[in-house]
């Protein structure tokens, strides 16, 4: 796991706004809190606040969702250095999230991990030059059964092999949207060599 | 009440206690570095593990509530490995340079390592390291060897109310950081080094110059400001090094404001250590006692005794006042005054409830509304802002503030600066008539704002009136509190160092002294007045700080600094306390009171007293509670101010005032200077 800061200034952009779309998902979020708690929805908002600006917080963003539910921006900061699932630098426009932990690593993450590397060019951490793809590595997504496992932005892809991770990565690179879930025959977590009657 | 046992002794707790503090009622010592009393439980550290029969992993007791028949061990050896385990991963990451680091001989790691610890290492891994924070001059970092017992983060949203501090980052990854690009803001940031429970966060002013070994300790008063917060003085080779809080749950509680904590350095700086006189070609140089108090002498027998005037305050110690009033009054002198220019407070014994903080500094917890009139509790004094904070923390009152625009670090109701708010007050024609008639115990913080002021007799006395009518002014209750900047302004109006019969007030003096009809004016610690006034007048200047008056004087005699004498001081809620004498002062200069009673001698009117038991007993004819230490004046009712004099229209504004440099002993800090220039970068209202 790679130490989790604010980008460097260079790229932080100098300001950032709510659409008016997400304003308005905003006032619905906050709806479900009581009036003086509204500190609760930080999590909702930042994941707003990322949607909204290419899967990355800026720091800008957090100032102003700090404003927003009338936060000290340093607590904000806090939450959005704590979560992984909050991107604090840019990233492609896909992000292949790749589970290396022992169950999926039992079930050959090892070699998802060097189908990505030699299909994409890059190693974890790397974000290829069309910023079509980044590439991370990550700790459990708690779908073990399913094993191995990746997860390229909201979706999770499982029970991958070599094959059908290229596979993929060959539609996404065509910016067709390839089947979510298992990429075996199975279409839960059922177990795999029983026959569905 | 729920009953249980510690190591077998049955402890009887009300529901809600912690495990804790079940352990603390029967003295099973439990190491913390997380923990403290007065801010939120956060439970990270895990050093204060126990064992609970029946559960099998040990509990962090700091954080775990009681629970009836609950058998706690604290002596197994399941805890104490629990504790050499927790012990061993704080120091997987802490660099073990105690012999470089400034907290080496008072630091919680260090303690407990040893009594808690394993004797020896097993990490022989690659140790994290971490950038420094810029947390401004006064506090030096070295984060590297952070715990992240989050004390500090915690102290500065809590209890300072100034939300710069955060960790960032998570596991091994988690550092302290403060937003704030040029240092921490807030008055109260030096009490972080104290919370420190390692040597994170040390003080920058003393880094590497001492060892707690090598101190000197004595417990005192601070003087820098009216609160009067109790401390301890750090001193080595007859310096002050540092210093610290001392414990006083009535006054300062635990903490201490940054000038009282830092200004320290400006004691050995600009002293005057020896007598001064102005040569025939007007230069100051030095001279010995006789020759200074000769040029006295010849001088002060040439006047008429309306010609003479004498001016005291700024931290102007009751022996002192009380020796110059005396040493005034045997000369038929009833020109003196303590009191700022255009001050309205009252000068007789029997109206002190219109000059003392009424509720007391501990009362302000009882408020269940506050006004803050012409006031900024943030830079004249920052301990009772802390207090405010804090009862508004658990009580929810609501604050109003007419006059003044500084961020302070709870909600206001801002009732804006016109002067008519009071008469609206009065006649139920404003919304704020709502939050007083709700509350049942309001307080009224009044500063030097509203005293200093032409009207302020009359203001003072609408305050009373809307005290008056809403139950906050009468034998049960007196939320009138008054706010004073300096700490010998109560002091002074205790022992009547105030205009005598027919005498002149400061205005008075200051406007006869530029039409030339004052001729001789003796200025004790007195700094801050119009001291243009007086370039005609002759000017003995008594203090310890070669300051503005000083530079003017015509004879300068060196005094002490409250670190070096055994002086009284009454706090602005008339809490009498001492200081203790920790150093020696530098060179010739001489006690306060002995200087003006050796005059009186060569005027050849010794006054009555030769030794301090002698003067502390003419102090007591003033007022028998001035010389019992800790005692609390209190002040009856009485009709202060005048409510039907006519106001001006002129805006309420607090005293306009550079926290970090209020008196000779800060502004001769460098560490104050850094501190000022820090603050202006910073913007001033925030």
């Amino acid at each position: 796991m790679s130490i989790r800061r604010p980008a460097p200034d260079l790229i932080q952009p100098k300001t950032f706004k709510f659409s008016t779309i997400n304003l308005i998902q905003i006032e619905k979020i906050l709806k479900k809190y009581p009036h003086d708690k509204k500190s609760s929805a930080v999590l909702p908002l930042l994941d707003l606040a990322q949607r909204q600006n290419d899967n990355w917080l800026p720091l800008a963003a957090i100032k102003i969702v700090a404003n927003t539910l009338e936060m000290p921006m340093v607590k904000v900061l806090e939450v959005s250095t704590f979560y992984n699932m909050y991107n604090l630098s840019p990233v492609g426009k896909n992000l292949l999230q790749v589970c290396t932990t022992t169950p999926c690593w039992l079930r050959g993450s090892d070699e998802i991990y060097e189908a990505c590397k030699e299909k994409l060019g890059i190693d974890f951490g790397g974000t290829t030059k069309d910023k079509d793809f980044t590439l991370i590595e990550v700790e459990c997504l708690g779908a073990c059964s399913n094993a191995p496992i990746v997860q390229i932005n909201d979706d999770y892809y499982e029970d991958l092999d070599e094959i059908s991770i290229t596979s993929i990565i060959d539609k996404l690179k065509k910016n067709i949207q390839p089947q979510t879930g298992p990429q075996s025959e199975r279409t839960g977590s059922e177990p795999l060599n029983t026959k569905r009657r | 009440m729920i009953n249980l046992t510690v190591d077998g002794i049955e402890v009887k707790l009300p529901e809600g206690s912690t495990v804790m503090q079940a352990c603390e009622s029967v003295n099973a010592e439990i190491p913390i570095f997380c923990f403290h009393e007065r801010l939120s439980i956060a439970g990270n550290c895990r050093m204060c593990l126990v064992e609970i029969a029946g559960s099998p992993k040990p509990i962090a007791s700091c954080a775990f509530p009681i629970a009836e028949g609950m058998e706690v061990i604290t002596t197994s050896k399941k805890v104490k490995d629990a504790r050499e385990g927790v012990m061993e991963f704080l120091l997987i990451n802490h660099p073990l340079d105690c012999p470089i680091c400034d907290q080496g001989g008072e630091c919680d790691l260090q303690d407990q390592a040893l009594y808690y610890g394993r004797g020896m290492s097993r990490y022989s891994e690659d140790k994290r390291a971490v950038d420094d924070k810029p947390f401004g001059p006064l506090i030096k970092t070295a984060m590297t060897r952070c715990i992240h017992c989050t004390r500090c983060v915690r102290f500065m949203d809590e209890v300072a109310g100034v939300h710069e501090l955060g960790a960032i980052g998570r596991g091994e990854d988690m550092e302290i950081i403060s937003v704030a690009e040029s240092g921490l803001g807030g008055e109260l940031s030096g009490n972080i080094i104290d919370l420190c429970p390692v040597g994170a966060l040390t003080s920058a002013p003393y880094a590497f110059t001492a060892r707690p070994w090598e101190l000197k300790h004595t417990n005192s008063i601070d003087v820098l400001d009216a609160i009067g917060s109790s401390i301890r003085i750090d001193s080595k080779d007859e310096k002050v090094m540092r210093i610290l809080p001392r414990l006083n749950e009535e006054v300062n509680e635990e903490w201490l404001g940054d000038k009282s904590r830092f200004a320290c350095d400006g004691l050995a700086n600009q002293r005057l250590d020896s007598p001064y006189r102005k040569n025939s070609k007007g230069k100051l140089e030095k001279c010995n006692w006789d020759e200074a108090f000769d040029t006295i002498f010849k001088k002060i027998t040439k006047f008429k005794n309306n010609e003479i005037a004498a001016l005291a305050i700024g931290n102007s110690c009751i022996e002192s006042m009380v020796t110059l009033k005396d040493l005034m009054s045997g000369l038929n002198v009833s020109n003196l005054d303590s009191r700022s220019e255009l001050s309205s407070l009252p000068i007789k014994a029997s109206e002190r409830c219109g000059w003392l903080f009424n509720p007391k500094i501990s009362g302000i917890e009882k408020f269940d509304s506050l006004t803050i009139i012409g006031s900024n509790p943030r830079y004249e004094a920052p301990i009772l802002e802390s207090r405010i904070r804090k009862a508004w923390l658990n009580s929810d009152m609501s604050i109003g503030r007419i006059g003044g625009d500084c961020m302070l670090s709870y909600p206001l109701i801002e009732l804006g600066s016109k002067t008519s708010i009071f008469d609206d007050l009065l006649n139920n024609s404003h919304s704020y008539n709502k939050v007083l008639e709700a509350s049942s115990r309001p307080g009224f913080i009044i500063g030097e704002g509203v005293i200093n002021r032409k009207d302020g007799y009359g203001i003072i006395g609408k305050i009373r009136k809307i005290a008056e009518k809403y139950n906050a002014f009468n034998e049960e209750w007196n939320g009138l509190g008054f706010l004073h900047t300096s700490a010998g302004t109560v002091g002074a109006l205790e022992v009547g160092f105030v205009p005598g019969n027919k005498g002149k007030n400061t205005t008075e003096i200051i406007n006869s002294a530029h039409k030339g009809k004052i001729k001789f004016v003796w200025l004790l610690n007195t700094d801050d007045c119009d001291l243009d006034a007086f370039s005609n007048s002759f000017i003995v200047y008594q203090g310890h700080h070669g300051d503005k008056a000083a530079e003017i004087a015509d004879v300068i005699l060196p005094g002490r600094a409250y670190t070096e004498k055994e002086a009284t001081y009454v706090n602005t809620e008339g809490r009498v306390q001492r200081t203790q004498q920790a150093v020696q002062s530098p060179g010739d200069s001489k006690e306060d009171w002995k200087i003006v009673r050796a005059f009186s001698s060569i005027l050849g009117k010794p006054l009555p007293y030769n030794n301090i038991s002698e003067l502390r007993n003419r102090i007591e004819k003033i007022n028998p509670y001035l010389t019992v230490e800790n005692y609390v004046i209190n002040g009856c009712l009485s009709n202060i101010g005048d409510p039907d004099l006519k106001i001006s229209n002129h805006d309420i504004n607090p005293l306009d005032i550079n926290y970090y440099m209020t008196c000779p002993i800060s502004r001769f800090s460098e560490t104050m200077a850094k501190c000022s220039m820090q603050s202006k970068k910073n913007g001033k209202k925030n």
